[in-house]
C-alpha cells in the first residue's frame, strides 16, 4: 500500500517530536533545554501546517501560525530574557540517574501506545496512529516535571506538556475549534508571565531557584 | 433577553476587574470591590429567577447554556463572592494595619478577586467544554498570585505547588477534552458544535464508548485535582493555609464546586454513552477515599486553616460520592450538601480569619478562649463548627443524612465507612475547636471592628434550610437533579 507523502512526513515529524521529548528529558543545561523547547514548537508548527495543507482545513493554518509565533518565537524569547535577567543562563542541573529516567521514559512510551491503541483503531484520515505519540510526549513531560529540581526547567517541562497536548489536538481531531485554541494560547501566555513573576519572588525569598528549598510545608 | 441578563452577569465582574486594576490603590477600592460583587449577585438573582421560570436556555449562539443545575451554582457563587468581599474589607484593613500587606498587594488582590469571579462564572455558564477548560485554567491563574500575596517563604511554596499541581491536573483534563472532541467529531462533524454540551447531550448515546471511557478518566483526574480529591489533594491544604483568609474562603467555598460541576457535566455524557455505572463507580471510589483520608488527617493538624482545608476535602469527597451514586435523591442530596458546605465553610473561614488576627498565629495550641475576648467571633466559630460537623438543626445535617440514607439503600457496604469517617472528623475537629472557643484567653483586641455579619448571615441561612426548606427551592433542586439523571 502506498502511503501519501504528506502522511509519511507527518509520521517523521511525530517521531522527531518524540525524540526531542527524550532529549529534553536528559538535557542538563538550561539554555539548551529552552532551545530544544523552541525546536519542539517548530516541529509542531510544521506538522500542523502539513495537516492543514493535506486536509484543507483553513483554521489549522491559523493554529500553525499561532504555534509559530507563540511557541517558537515569543515563549523561548521570554524564557531567554528571564534566564539572562536571573543570571542562570549557564546553569547546569545535576540530574541523578539519566539512564534510569530514560528506561522509565521508554516504559511510559509503551504504556501510552497501549492506552491509545483502541482509539487508534477508530481514527480516520491521514493522522491515524499519532495520538499514541502525542500521549507519550505528554507523559514524558510529566516525568520531566517529576525529575527536575530547578524552577525554570519545571516550567519548560510544563510548556512542553502543553505542546504534547496541542499535538494530540491536531493529530487526533484535526484541531479544536479556533476559539478554544485561542483561549488555550492565552492561558499559556499568561501562565508564562506568572511563572516569570514567580521566579523573581522565589529568588528574592530563597536566594536560589532550586525548588528543593520549597519542601517545608508539612502536616505537622 | 436572556442574552442581556447573562451579559450583565459576566460583564460586571470583568468590568470590576478592569476598574480595580486602575483604582485598586484608592481608599475606596474595598467598597468598589463589594459594590461590583453586589451587582454581580443582583444579576445572578435576575438570571436565576428567569431560569427557574422558563427552564434551560441557551444564549449567544449556543455558546452559553444555563439550566437549573448550573444556575444554582451561579447564584451560590455570586452570593458567597459578595459576602466574602464584605468580609475582606475590614479583614484586609486589619492585615494592612498589622503590616502584613502593602497597598500594592491590596491593589492586586482586588482586581484579581473580580477576575476570579468572572472566570468562575464563565466556567459555570459556558456550553463549550473547551471554553470551560480555558475558564478553569484562568481561575487557577487569577488565584495563584493571591495565594502568594504575603510573599512569605511558606506562601510562595504553597503557591508554586498549587500552580504546578493544578497546572498538570488541568493539562490532563485538556487531554480528556480533546478525546471527547475526537469522539464527538465523528458524530457531529467538524467545527464549533462538536464541543457544545447541549449538542453532545443529544447524541451522547452515539458517542464511542471506549474513547469516552478514557476521556472521563482524564477529565476526572484533571478536574479532580482542583476538587481536591485524594490522592491529588496535596496542594489544597497548603494553598488554603498560606493564602489570605478571604482567598481560602472562596477557594474552598466556590472553586471546588466549579471544578465538580465540570466533572458532573462530563459524567452525564459518559453515562449516556457507556450505559453503565462506570463513571459513577469511579467518582464513588475517589469520593470515599477522600472522605476517609481527610478524616484521618484531621487529627494531625496543628494549623487551624489547614484543618478546615482538610475538612473541605472531606466534604467535597462526600459530594463527589453522592453525585457518583447518581439518581434523583442522591443528586439532590449532593447539590444540597454543596450549598450547605459552601455557606458553612466560608462562614467558618471568616470567623477563623478574625480569630487568627486576634491570636496572631494560626497554630491552634496558641489560640485560646475566644469567647472571653470577643464573644461574636467565638460564637461564630463555635456555631460554624457545629454546623460543619453535621449537628442536627443545621442544614449540613439534613444533606449528610440524605446522602447516608441513600447510600444505605443503594450501596449498604459504604455506610459504615462514611459513618466512621464522619465520627472521626467530629472527634478531631470538636476536640481541637473546643479549647479555642472556651477557656482562658491569650488573644488581643483588633485595631478595626471585625466583619461578622457575613458569618451570621451564612449560618442563619444554613440553619433555616436545615429546619425548613421552602417548596420552591426544593422544586428547583429536584428539577436540577432530574436534569442530571
Amino acid at each position: 500500500m502506498q502511503i501519501p507523502y504528506t502522511l509519511q512526513f507527518i509520521n517523521l515529524l511525530a517521531a522527531m517530536l518524540l525524540l526531542v521529548a527524550f532529549a529534553m528529558l536528559s538535557q542538563r543545561r538550561i539554555l539548551s533545554l529552552i532551545n530544544l523547547f523552541a525546536w519542539q514548537g517548530a516541529l509542531l508548527a510544521l506538522s500542523t501546517f502539513i495537516v492543514a495543507y493535506s486536509t484543507n482545513q483553513h483554521h489549522l493554518y491559523y493554529s500553525a501560525a499561532l504555534t509559530l509565533v507563540l511557541k517558537v518565537m515569543l515563549l523561548p524569547w521570554l524564557l531567554h530574557r528571564l534566564i539572562r535577567r536571573l543570571n542562570v543562563r549557564w546553569d547546569v542541573e545535576t540530574l541523578i540517574n539519566i539512564p534510569t529516567t530514560m528506561l522509565v521514559g521508554i516504559a511510559l512510551v509503551i504504556f501510552a501506545f497501549n492506552l491509545a491503541a483502541p482509539i487508534t483503531q477508530l481514527a480516520e484520515g491521514i493522522t491515524r496512529g499519532l495520538i499514541g505519540i502525542a500521549l507519550a510526549c505528554v507523559l514524558l513531560s510529566l516525568l520531566m516535571m517529576l525529575t527536575r529540581r530547578k524552577a525554570v526547567s519545571q516550567v519548560v517541562a510544563f510548556l512542553s506538556l502543553e505542546n504534547g497536548l496541542f499535538f494530540a489536538a491536531t493529530s487526533a481531531t484535526q484541531g479544536m475549534p479556533l476559539v478554544v485554541e485561542l483561549g488555550i494560547a492565552l492561558d499559556v501566555l499568561v501562565a508564562t508571565f506568572i511563572f516569570g513573576i514567580f521566579f523573581f519572588q522565589i529568588r528574592e525569598t530563597f536566594d536560589s531557584l532550586d525548588i528543593t528549598h520549597m519542601e517545608k510545608l508539612k502536616d505537622d | 433577553m436572556i442574552d442581556l441578563q447573562l451579559l450583565a452577569l459576566l460583564l460586571i465582574p470583568l468590568l470590576g476587574g478592569g476598574l480595580l486594576a486602575v483604582f485598586g490603590s484608592r481608599k475606596w477600592a474595598a467598597e468598589l470591590n463589594s459594590l461590583m460583587s453586589f451587582f454581580t449577585f443582583a444579576a445572578s438573582v435576575v438570571l436565576t429567577a428567569r431560569v427557574i421560570d422558563s427552564g434551560p436556555q441557551v444564549a449567544f449562539g449556543e455558546q452559553f447554556f444555563i439550566d437549573q443545575f448550573n444556575v444554582f451554582l451561579v447564584a451560590l457563587t455570586a452570593f458567597v463572592a459578595f459576602t466574602t468581599s464584605l468580609f475582606s474589607r475590614p479583614y484586609m484593613r486589619i492585615e494592612q494595619h498589622h503590616g502584613k500587606l502593602t497597598t500594592g498587594m491590596l491593589h492586586l488582590y482586588y482586581s484579581m478577586y473580580q477576575l476570579f469571579t468572572f472566570a468562575m462564572l464563565v466556567a459555570l455558564t459556558t456550553n463549550n467544554m473547551g471554553i470551560m477548560w480555558v475558564a478553569m485554567e484562568a481561575a487557577t491563574l487569577t488565584t495563584v498570585l493571591l495565594v502568594s500575596l504575603y510573599r512569605t517563604p511558606a506562601s510562595l511554596e504553597a503557591a508554586w505547588k498549587y500552580f504546578i499541581l493544578c497546572g498538570v491536573g488541568i493539562a490532563l483534563a485538556l487531554f480528556g477534552t480533546i478525546l471527547l472532541y475526537f469522539a464527538a467529531e465523528r458524530v457531529l462533524g467538524q467545527g464549533g458544535t462538536a464541543l457544545l454540551w447541549t449538542h453532545l447531550n443529544e447524541v451522547k448515546a452515539q458517542l464511542e464508548p471506549t474513547v469516552l471511557k478514557l476521556a472521563f478518566i482524564f477529565l476526572l483526574v484533571g478536574y479532580g485535582t482542583k476538587i481536591g480529591l485524594v490522592p491529588l489533594h496535596s496542594w489544597l491544604p497548603d494553598a488554603h493555609a498560606e493564602g489570605p483568609t478571604p482567598v481560602s474562603a472562596v477557594l474552598s467555598g466556590l472553586l471546588l464546586n466549579v471544578a465538580l460541576c465540570a466533572v458532573v457535566r462530563s459524567k452525564v455524557l459518559v453515562d449516556g454513552s457507556l450505559g453503565n455505572h462506570f463513571a459513577g463507580n469511579l467518582m464513588m471510589g475517589f469520593g470515599l477515599l477522600s472522605v476517609m483520608v481527610a478524616a484521618l488527617s484531621l487529627f494531625r493538624q496543628k494549623d487551624i486553616k489547614r484543618m478546615f482545608a482538610y475538612s473541605s476535602i472531606e466534604h467535597m469527597g462526600l459530594v463527589t460520592f453522592a453525585f457518583g451514586m447518581g439518581g434523583p435523591v442522591a443528586t439532590f442530596a449532593g447539590m444540597l450538601h454543596m450549598t450547605m458546605h459552601s455557606l458553612t465553610k466560608s462562614a467558618i473561614f471568616f470567623a477563623v480569619g478574625h480569630a487568627v488576627q486576634k491570636a496572631g498565629t494560626q497554630q491552634m495550641d496558641s489560640i485560646r478562649g475566644l469567647l472571653q475576648v470577643s464573644p461574636t467571633v467565638g460564637w461564630g466559630l463555635a456555631l460554624g463548627t457545629f454546623a460543619i460537623l453535621g449537628m442536627p438543626p443545621f442544614g449540613v445535617f439534613a444533606s449528610e443524612f440524605l446522602i447516608i440514607t441513600t447510600a444505605m439503600h443503594e450501596y449498604p457496604w459504604t455506610t459504615p465507612i462514611l459513618l466512621v469517617a464522619l465520627g472521626i472528623a467530629f472527634a478531631a475537629i470538636f476536640g481541637k475547636i473546643q479549647p479555642i472557643v472556651f477557656g482562658e484567653t491569650t488573644a488581643q483586641p483588633l485595631p478595626h471592628p471585625p466583619a461578622l455579619v457575613p458569618v451570621f448571615v451564612h449560618l442563619l441561612l444554613v440553619l433555616i434550610l436545615g429546619l425548613y426548606m421552602p417548596p420552591y427551592l426544593a422544586d428547583w433542586y429536584r428539577q436540577a437533579a432530574a436534569l442530571l439523571g
